[in-house]
């Protein structure tokens, strides 16, 4: 923040007045260790209900150690997240799912042992008649209420334009195809905060812009959204608000103009110490 | 092909057409035990490929819970007077108790832990079997009264093809139809990866813990009857060795696949019959079928084969 | 009361020390391949066999564990070549059926080979039984002690001061980076399988003469080998050493004043009690998963 208030603020940004809402995430102190190497540092900061926010840094900066955090994959070292009000630090991800937290992967975890579509189905879990005597037996509600998850999920894969993988084997589809796949399943969870482990990464031109219009669709229905990317271009297009992080710690944040300005954030992508 | 691998109905139609059309074919009392034998053990394995080959985890005491099942019945209504409907439920609740106990907090761990622990539950039951003579005739066995349900006994070859026949065709029904649901895609996404299924709301311990009690009841259920129908049990039907043959049954089937597993169990239980003449070979073959399998088609028989079938038709 | 404790602590370190023999050749693969490779057995039951058949055909004691220890080098090698390393990004479902298949695989053809009857093997230095603070112990026992303490120092130099044994630590602790300077890891990997083999086969040798030799003496050394390394923690070897001891005193002392018949169990339950209680055993380091 002290970074910050020593930038000259860029003319045309208003960082105050672009925050949408209260908000929805609260990291404060995080840390995270891995055998005696802070990968994760006194971390703290808001994501406002609503907003696009980016998380950038160079390599081994920690973002994806925070997103591990946030979505109860790692338990931190020491700090709390609050999330939609409560404390959440260390709980299992699938209890935060319930809560209205989903994500996708950097490196795809897709379950290549069934079908696209029913990749997606199992982001509607939270939605279904999950018990065992009903599945046994196939009791009439459980069934009905699959085949609307199956509509569901197909209306999804439509969204991020997968139509054509509908009955496809998630083992033949191509990577690009499979990041989206990663959305489109995150999202039949109908989650409140959708986090974003680099969805444009080795995707062309092209693919990059389109999950771009996926990710305003989605943030347009009222899905507030944390991205981490590399894409300069595409965050700095998007996002609402901007945390910037390097070895661990934050080194700045603010709105995309101001972040890209910021003399730390130049000097850290350029490969200097700060 | 395909479409009567992969549509549930049609499966279940054909499995229930070959088990109404075979007794036709087996003609004498020595045709009906292999057939019964290969029923059983498709029951069991049904069963256990739902932990394998949805879920991805592995189970190499499964003989144990068959044994406890079959003693059980041999126990209580040979020992103590039950009625055999009464011994088999309670063989099947004991069992799934102790799959939960043991699995619960197991099954919070990652990796080969599975493994490990119901390794050594297969071997503690059948050390018990064995050195409890009082109760079980250690080593030697114990005789099991028949089934008598209603005052009607179950008798002869021939009825218990129906009642295994019968039950095979339930069992395999539950199984498509538990795959068929969000508890199956929930097994079948824990297998895929773990992390991305907790992320949408999957609870995977406890969907692992369903399934691995689940499994461990079928064969509890199965081992009951079969003590009834054999008449005779010994601890080597619960023993180690056991355990594998019926992992291999699912694995050489086909992982994943309900009818893969029925297909595996018997083929693996007429391959022994087959082999008689090379009884000194057996060993060498089922661990080659065991290791080639693995190596060469890793989805199995079935789906191997299934996956041929649609390239050759465009051919 | 004294001498009866400590006759149960001596034949617990014997057996012991073959269970540490064992649970250190999991530990060794498990490092190199994360394969838990349950042939572990069959490598001590070849060793067994292989001194116990050559010997009775007038070869001499030291050749014919050699050529056992060579043999199962080989077979263990095989194994990874042909099987393992082919299934190289399976599961660990499939793994472990893959090293199941192998080990039934060998004990098939040791049956062919051997045929299913006992083998004597005679004790190294005779059978008078050594008097030891009202303890008798078999010189064997002594034999078996001996080796297995002098393999596994063996054991633990080659892995601290010698190249190929730091390379093969590399490897176990960061695959990628071991490939990335130079480390051939596939060769790692068979050199695991031999150096396990080689630790099994030796073991099965010096056993021999105390439980006789016969194509299923594989079974319950290797599982509770396997119980050892678990127990230590697997993938730690001075762990797995310690495993083991414990697993065959304990044994002992259950067979002693427990129950006999109940001292098979005595490693399984153990297994459970330590996969229920304390899941990275005694000395194993918990990790966090990456994604």
């Amino acid at each position: 923040m002290t970074m910050l208030t020593a930038q000259k603020p860029s003319s045309d940004a208003a960082p105050v007045a672009r925050r949408a809402g209260p908000p929805l995430l609260r990291v404060e102190n995080l840390s995270r260790e891995f055998g005696g190497v802070l990968a994760i540092g006194d971390l703290s900061f808001t994501v406002a209900a609503g907003d696009i926010h980016s998380i950038i840094g160079p390599n081994g900066a920690g973002k994806t150690t925070l997103f591990n955090l946030v979505t109860g994959v790692y338990k931190p070292s020491g700090g709390r997240v609050l999330f939609d009000g409560a404390d959440v630090s260390g709980q299992a991800p699938y209890k935060l799912a319930a809560r209205g937290m989903s994500r996708s992967f950097q490196n795809l975890q897709i379950f290549f042992n069934m079908t696209a579509l029913e990749n997606v189905m199992v982001g509607r879990h939270l939605h279904l008649d999950t018990r065992l005597l009903p599945a046994l037996f196939r009791f009439p509600s459980l069934v009905r209420k699959d085949s609307e998850a199956r509509d569901r999920a197909a209306q999804l894969m439509a969204d991020v334009g997968l139509s054509r993988y509908l009955g496809a084997d998630a083992d033949s589809m191509p990577y690009g195809a499979l990041k989206r796949l990663e959305i489109a399943r995150a999202l039949a969870s109908e989650p409140k905060m959708l986090l974003l482990d680099e969805p444009a990464a080795g995707l062309n031109a092209t693919e990059s812009r389109e999950i771009d219009a996926v990710i305003k669709t989605v943030a347009a229905s009222g899905v507030t959204i944390i991205l981490v990317e590399h894409d300069m271009k595409m965050v700095m297009g998007i996002s609402d608000h901007i945390t910037a992080l390097n070895h661990g710690r934050k080194l700045a944040e603010g709105t995309p103009a101001e972040v890209a300005a910021n003399p730390d954030v130049i000097a850290a992508y350029l490969g200097a110490a700060p | 092909m395909n479409r009567i691998l992969h549509g549930r109905l049609t499966g279940l139609a054909v499995l229930g057409a070959i088990i109404a059309v075979l007794p036709v074919f087996l003609t004498n009392n020595f045709y009906l035990d292999v057939a019964i034998l290969a029923g059983f053990n498709a029951v069991v394995c049904v069963g256990l490929n739902l932990l394998i080959g949805y879920a991805g985890q592995i189970s190499l005491g499964h003989a144990g819970f068959f044994g406890i099942g079959a003693y059980a019945s041999g126990v209580l209504v040979g020992v103590y007077g039950w009625p055999p409907i009464a011994a088999l439920l309670a063989g099947a609740v004991f069992v799934g108790v102790l799959a939960f106990a043991v699995a619960k907090p197991i099954l919070r761990l990652k990796g080969h832990y599975l493994a490990m622990a119901t390794l050594g539950i297969g071997i503690i039951v059948s050390i018990v079997l064995r050195t409890e003579s009082g109760l079980t005739g250690g080593p030697d066995g114990m005789m099991v009264e028949p089934f008598k349900i209603f005052g009607v006994e179950l008798y002869g070859e021939k009825v218990w093809y129906w009642v295994v026949g019968v039950l095979l065709f339930v069992v395999v029904w539950l199984s498509l139809n538990l795959i068929d649901s969000p508890m199956g895609r929930a097994l079948r996404a824990v297998h895929g990866s773990e992390v991305a299924a907790e992320v949408v709301g999957v609870d995977t311990a406890r969907f692992k813990v369903m399934v691995f009690v689940l499994s461990a009841v079928f064969a509890s259920v199965a081992g009951s009857l079969f003590a009834h129908y054999a008449g005779l049990i010994t601890p080597a039907k619960a023993d180690f060795f056991k355990s594998i043959e019926l992992v291999t049954m699912v694995v050489f089937g086909g992982m994943a696949s309900t009818f893969g597993a029925v297909v595996g169990a018997v083929v693996l239980t007429l391959l022994p019959q087959a082999l008689t003449v090379f009884q000194d070979y057996q060993q060498i073959v089922l661990g080659a079928i065991l290791m080639a399998t693995m190596v060469f088609m890793p989805k199995g028989l079935l789906p191997t084969l299934a996956g041929f079938l649609p390239s050759r038709r465009r051919a | 009361m004294f001498a009866e404790l400590l006759q149960y602590m001596l034949s617990g370190l014997t057996i012991g020390a073959i269970y540490a023999l064992a649970g250190l050749g999991f530990s060794i693969i498990y490092n190199a391949s994360h394969v838990i490779n349950f042939a572990q057995g069959e490598f001590i039951m070849i060793g067994g066999m292989a001194s116990a058949t050559l010997t009775a055909s007038g070869v001499p004691l030291p050749l014919a564990i050699l050529i056992g220890c060579g043999g199962a080098m080989l077979v263990g090698v095989a194994v990874a070549k042909f099987a393992v390393e082919r299934a190289r990004d399976a599961s660990t479902v499939t793994l472990i059926i893959i090293t199941i298949g192998a080990s039934i695989f060998l004990r098939g053809l040791a049956e062919l080979v051997w045929g299913k009857d006992f083998k004597r093997l005679d004790a190294f230095s005779g059978e008078t039984p050594i008097q030891f603070l009202g303890a008798s112990m078999q010189p064997q026992s002594l034999w078996v002690v001996g080796c297995a303490g002098v393999l596994i120092v063996a054991i633990g130099l080659f892995f601290n001061k010698t190249l190929t044994g730091k390379a093969m630590l590399a490897t176990s602790h960061n695959r990628l980076a071991a490939q990335l300077v130079g480390i051939d890891v596939k060769r790692v990997v068979l050199a695991s399988f031999a150096l396990s083999a080689a630790l099994g086969a030796v073991g099965g040798a010096v056993v021999a003469p105390i439980t006789f030799s016969y194509t299923e003496m594989g079974i319950m050394l290797g599982l509770k080998g396997f119980t050892a390394a678990v127990l230590g923690g697997l993938g730690h070897g001075p762990g797995a050493v310690a495993g083991g001891l414990i697993v065959g005193v304990a044994e002992a002392l259950g067979a002693g004043y427990i129950s006999s018949a109940y001292k098979d169990a005595v490693a399984f339950v153990i297994i459970l009690a330590v996969l229920l209680f304390m899941p990275n055993g005694l000395f194993g380091k918990r990790g966090a998963e990456r994604v």
